[in-house]
């Protein structure tokens, strides 16, 4: 009896709506947390899996040797791979293709790679204006590793003590 | 050429009513959003203009870009009638509104009928629209809309019923005047259970959260509002709106001194605030209300049906029933302050 007269007491007076009106209000004056997107960026990891690179050693020399470990790891089969004897008797690709709406960014053909040498950049801000564009080619991937290499040999540093 | 004059200078009344009030809702939607952003710990539009200010110019200009399309199978007149017979009297109903002393554009004795009358004809529009979309959902949710409207009308009207008996006019500046005195002898106060009554009843005339059901999203995508797109769905839109200024200006009417000034009665500040216009009290008044739809939309959880259903007809009718026979004898005994 004592119970019902409580609970029509305190559903008549509301109060449960006003805690919540409390709650809610003290929200609205609370620091936002949203990220400004094109000014402000959340951090990235180092293993973060963007857009793709071919590295190359110092002295110039491209690092892949036609294995083709990551064509044949790639579970998305977007890693497309010609190779051919070069003039010096080394094996090298003639073709190294990487169809990015194929790609599903899972970081294995870096996995696989014996020599380090295709990697995920943390280039995460890219778009193609054509479709064919989405097919980027071996020149395509030695250019953006050339640009980007401080960086990326930066993150590697940075990730190789956890492996 | 003297009616033509009186012709013109009605026009003029008119738009000098209805053009601020299409602003307000442009800029009440905003508000929505920022308020609603911000109690969600975001910070709402903010891209287009200075602090998002001209969003709500940016969405006008999207929606009138858009096509109207018209459903398969629909009843093509009906469907492009229906979102303006829903429009026509959330702005018709603004006619008999007391802005401050004397400034109305009609001031007639019947006020409270007429805008009960308006703001009940604003339910066709939406029954048509669901009935002319050829939707299922559109069906359901004006069926949903429909009921509600006419259960909660019934609690709006009997607490309505108490305003009326305290202040012994149906003519709205009057009961602005019955009011005057102090802040505590608005009728919040010796009204105060009819005035909560009233108020969430207005929220849900207004088919607005949490009792936003008609368009529940979950179940019936966006209720009778489904098919429509571009301009018609727009004029829904600012129908809505409307409608919900409208009864923030009225809850502030009938319970909150209309034009009052809240410092009237106390002596020091009566005088210090004697030269803000009445209107500036009334907007001020009326933006609390505006808020008040905003906090809840963003505190409670959507109602169901049978709860919705239950709280009017077996909660609001009763307490509003009670009242009314406390009023009557607030009244009959002229009790101090309130009613001598």
């Amino acid at each position: 009896m004592l119970k019902k007269l409580k609970f029509y007491i305190k559903s008549f007076l509301l109060l449960e709506l006003f805690s919540g009106l409390k709650l809610t209000l003290k929200y609205l004056f609370r620091r936002k947390i949203t990220i400004q997107y094109p000014e402000e960026k959340t951090p990235k990891s180092p293993r973060f899996r963007g857009l793709h690179a071919l590295r190359r050693y110092p002295n110039g020399e491209e690092r892949c040797i036609a294995c083709k470990l990551c064509e044949a790891v790639c579970p998305a089969a977007a890693i497309t791979i010609d190779s051919e004897v070069r003039e010096d008797g080394t094996r090298r690709t003639n073709r190294y293709d990487i169809d990015l709406f194929k790609c599903i960014y899972c970081g294995f053909c870096e996995e696989a790679c014996p020599v380090d040498s295709i990697v995920e950049t943390n280039i995460s801000e890219f778009h193609f204006e054509d479709r064919a564009k989405r097919v980027i080619t071996k020149d395509e991937l030695l250019a953006i590793g050339d640009k980007y290499e401080a960086e990326i040999a930066k993150n590697k540093l940075a990730d190789a003590k956890y492996r | 050429m003297a009616d033509l004059w009186i012709l013109v200078w009605t026009l003029i009344k008119i738009l000098c009513i209805s053009i601020p009030v299409i602003l307000g809702v442009a800029y009440f939607t905003y508000a929505e959003r920022k308020v609603i952003g911000y109690m969600q710990v975001r910070i709402g539009p903010n891209r287009v203009g200075p602090f998002g200010l001209l969003q709500p110019f940016a969405d006008v200009i999207k929606l009138l870009f858009k096509e109207t399309v018209t459903p398969s199978k629909s009843n093509k007149y009906l469907y492009i009638i229906a979102p303006c017979l829903a429009f026509a009297p959330s702005l018709a109903a603004w006619a008999v509104v007391p802005f401050s002393d004397g400034l109305v554009l009609a001031n007639i004795n019947l006020g409270v009928a007429y805008i009960l009358a308006m703001t009940s004809l604003g339910v066709y529009g939406v029954l048509i629209a669901g009935w002319a979309s050829n939707s299922k959902y559109a069906l359901l949710g004006s069926l949903r809309a429909a009921a509600q409207v006419v259960s909660y009308e019934i609690a709006m009207g009997f607490s309505l019923i108490g305003v009326l008996m305290a202040a012994g006019s149906l003519n709205l500046t009057k009961i602005v005047e019955a009011q005057s005195g102090s802040f505590l002898t608005w009728y919040w106060l010796p009204l105060l259970p009819l005035f909560v009554v009233h108020w969430i009843s207005s929220v849900a005339e207004t088919n607005r959260a949490p009792f936003d059901l008609a368009e529940g999203e979950s179940e019936i995508v966006a209720g009778f509002h489904v098919e429509y797109a571009g301009v018609t769905f727009a004029i829904f839109f600012l129908a809505e709106y409307a409608n919900m200024i409208l009864l923030s200006f009225l809850a502030a009417t009938f319970y909150l001194g209309g034009w009052l000034s809240p410092f009237q009665g106390i002596p020091l500040l009566e005088s210090a605030f004697s030269w803000v216009p009445g209107i500036v009290w009334l907007l001020v008044k009326t933006g609390f209300f505006m808020f008040l739809y905003l906090w809840f939309r963003a505190t409670f959880p959507r109602y169901r049906y049978d709860q919705l259903m239950r709280l009017g007809w077996k909660v609001f009718i009763p307490v509003t029933i009670v009242w009314i026979f406390v009023v009557a004898f607030m009244v009959k005994f002229q009790l101090y302050p309130w009613f001598n």
